[in-house]
């Protein structure tokens, strides 16, 4: 008897200090407010927008209203073009940092990870006032006599795709560098000795070998898409929202906490869907950094 | 036929920034061999069998299949195809695919496909393996697809670079006589690249021995042995003793080599008084007398015998120190440990080599390219 309480003992405190602290980590950062919100999702509001604990339905259908779908449908079309662009400027710059020399390859790599250490709301600022109506962009080409008056190139949503772009590159090109980090050089000479050339070689032995980096990048890219407000915000001068906008509305200016949750609510869910898409084209966890 | 050129290499020097990796090299590869370069890791074995493959290029220098220069072909469009020694299958297609791959690009039928892919499936032993993938497959296993892959295109010659490095040893030894009889059934020329000097004289019609990117030997395995052409030649396939010296007279063939121990007689050709050469005896072809043996002023004690089955060595000291190597059948009567006996040769057993002359290239060679 006493032997096995000892061993309880000698087994429990060993787990509780290990696991323990993440465990409370993940309960009270992720676990509760998750709940929370849940709960807020299914809350009603009083007059005076004060948040009242009576169940409604309410919420989910203002969900449906035109407006929001519209909105939907925009920050899905949005998203889906940062993730094109993303691939297309990603990966030929990934499969370029992959293939470099070494010293280079550190470099190049620097490049992109570095800006993605740096805020990115700073970056985003910092784009505005170089395409802002008094801008360095409209100076310059004012100096140069290109211009007369200057160009409005903000709030369209060609500059919010650049901006999405600009913050989500480095999601696109870290999973596809990995990908192609991964491929065995000796793939392709065998692809070349058996009589393809390269464009051949890129469809049918490059490509699909590093899919998996596509598909990790894209999700990567895709869902933060979704929610990055603050780029439609300062880029797109509130006539581009993304659905993070309207989840930001409403627990600031809105004052409808209920309504944002259950906005909130609806982004995970897209994004849980998403990841279920993913795993059954066959993309590992791993690749996302799960 | 047989002797028809089918790969030319001329005077083809491959340098990467300051290493020389490849010297003056001229190879010919006649239809139909099995030509084998042997070398340690560095010499430039596969260097040379990358630059006729297409995926290097050559620094100066020609090389030419069925008398075609293929300097500006790329690898798809030569004529050759390779093994590599990582198999190099491709992992998300299956082996009919992988097989396949070749006449896909060509755009071959279908149906002419699937008739050949059969074929060749057959002919390496892998039917009923159409539908897995290279990952479901042994070492051995893959290494017959990649066989079967390249073999598909009908090449005029075949590249195998170490494709056996990644077996196991008693796996290794069975597919050599494999590859060594499908090369010989199919009449394909094979250019083979390895380290390991069995492999090299077990499988081989002719041993091309590099080292330090010069091509020393192009010969028989059974020239390569009994008469190396270089020291290092003698050193570097099976076990020799080496006499370094001076020729102090010359009759005929015989020479009579001064050393530092006394002196002994060898056999050569072209050798002049006075120059330094270097005299290989194999341990199984020397012999000892308790008696001094006219000709030979060699003595030394035994020092040790090794037992390694059927035969005994004796290592045998010489007054400098030197150590030389006999071998001796294991039932035969021998001398006790430390007794004093007179080593000997048949002197047509022995090979005299010039000893300098790779040396002294090769020190050109350096001051040439830094």
């Amino acid at each position: 008897m006493t032997k096995s309480k000892h061993s309880l003992r000698a087994n429990t405190i060993p787990a509780i200090t290990t696991v323990g602290p993440i465990t409370l980590w993940l309960l009270f950062l992720v676990a509760i407010p998750l709940v929370y919100v849940l709960v807020m999702s299914f809350c009603s509001i009083d007059e005076f927008y004060n948040v009242s604990y009576h169940f409604t339905l309410d919420n989910y259908k203002r969900l449906f209203d035109t407006n929001y779908l519209q909105i939907y449908a925009q920050s899905l079309f949005i998203a889906f073009f940062t993730t094109v662009i993303c691939i297309l400027l990603g990966y030929p710059f990934a499969y370029f940092i992959a293939r470099a020399v070494s010293k280079r390859k550190a470099i190049l790599y620097m490049l992109v990870i570095v800006p993605f250490w740096t805020n990115s709301l700073i970056r985003i600022y910092g784009w505005r006032s170089f395409l802002g109506t008094n801008g360095w962009l409209n100076t310059i080409l004012m100096k140069l006599n290109l211009i007369n008056t200057p160009v409005e190139f903000l709030y369209n949503r060609g500059t919010i795709l650049l901006g999405m772009v600009y913050c989500l590159f480095p999601f696109m090109v870290i999973p596809l560098y990995t990908a192609i980090e991964k491929l065995d050089q000796n793939l392709i000479e065998a692809s070349n000795d058996l009589g393809a050339r390269g464009i051949y070689t890129f469809s049918h032995v490059i490509l699909p070998l590093t899919i998996s980096g596509v598909f990790a990048g894209s999700i990567m890219v895709f869902i933060p898409c979704l929610g990055f407000f603050f780029v439609s915000d300062i880029l797109g001068g509130g006539n581009s929202d993304v659905i993070g906008n309207l989840i930001e509305r409403q627990f600031q200016s809105g004052n409808n906490w209920p309504l944002g949750a259950a906005l909130s609510i609806i982004l995970i869910l897209m994004t849980l869907l998403l990841v279920r898409i993913y795993q059954k084209l066959g993309g590992d966890m791993e690749s996302l950094g799960v | 036929m047989k002797d028809e050129i089918i790969v030319k290499v001329n005077q083809v020097n491959k340098i990467y920034g300051m290493n020389h990796v490849v010297k003056d090299l001229n190879l010919s590869v006649k239809q139909g061999e099995f030509l084998t370069l042997l070398g340690s890791s560095g010499c430039g074995k596969t260097t040379t069998l990358r630059m006729i493959a297409g995926f290097e290029e050559a620094t100066s220098g020609s090389i030419l299949v069925e008398g075609e220069p293929v300097e500006n072909k790329e690898p798809f469009e030569r004529n050759v195809n390779t093994v590599f020694q990582s198999y190099a299958l491709f992992p998300h297609m299956t082996i009919f695919d992988n097989i396949a791959y070749g006449l896909k690009v060509k755009k071959f039928k279908k149906s002419e496909i699937k008739e050949k892919v059969s074929q060749m499936l057959s002919l390496v032993q892998l039917e009923g393996f159409e539908k897995r993938y290279p990952r479901q497959l042994s070492g051995g296993q893959k290494q017959r697809v990649a066989i079967a892959r390249a073999l598909i295109n009908n090449p005029k010659v075949l590249l195998l670079d170490e494709p056996l490095g990644a077996l196991d040893l008693k796996l290794r030894k069975q597919m050599q006589l494999e590859l060594k009889e499908l090369q010989s059934r199919l009449g394909i020329t094979f250019l083979y690249v390895t380290h390991d000097q069995e492999e090299a004289l077990t499988m081989s019609d002719r041993i091309g021995i590099m080292h330090d990117g010069i091509l020393e030997q192009l010969a028989t395995p059974r020239e390569i042995y009994e008469k190396p052409a270089t020291r290092f030649i003698a050193t570097f396939i099976g076990e020799t003793n080496i006499f370094d010296g001076r020729i102090e007279t010359v009759e005929g063939d015989f020479a009579k080599v001064l050393l530092e121990n006394g002196s002994v007689i060898g056999k050569g050709e072209g050798f002049v008084k006075d120059e330094l050469i270097s005299v290989s005896i194999r341990p199984e072809k020397l012999k000892y007398s308790m008696e001094p043996v006219e000709g030979f002023e060699l003595n030394g004690y035994v020092k040790s015998y090794i037992y390694v089955g059927s035969v005994i060595k004796a290592i045998i000291v010489l007054p400098n120190g030197y150590e030389i190597k006999l071998e001796r059948l294991a039932s035969e009567l021998l001398p006790e440990i430390g007794s004093r006996v007179f080593p000997y040769w048949e002197v047509a057993d022995s090979v005299l080599i010039h000893s300098f002359d790779q040396t002294f290239y090769r020190a050109v060679e350096d001051i040439q390219y830094g």
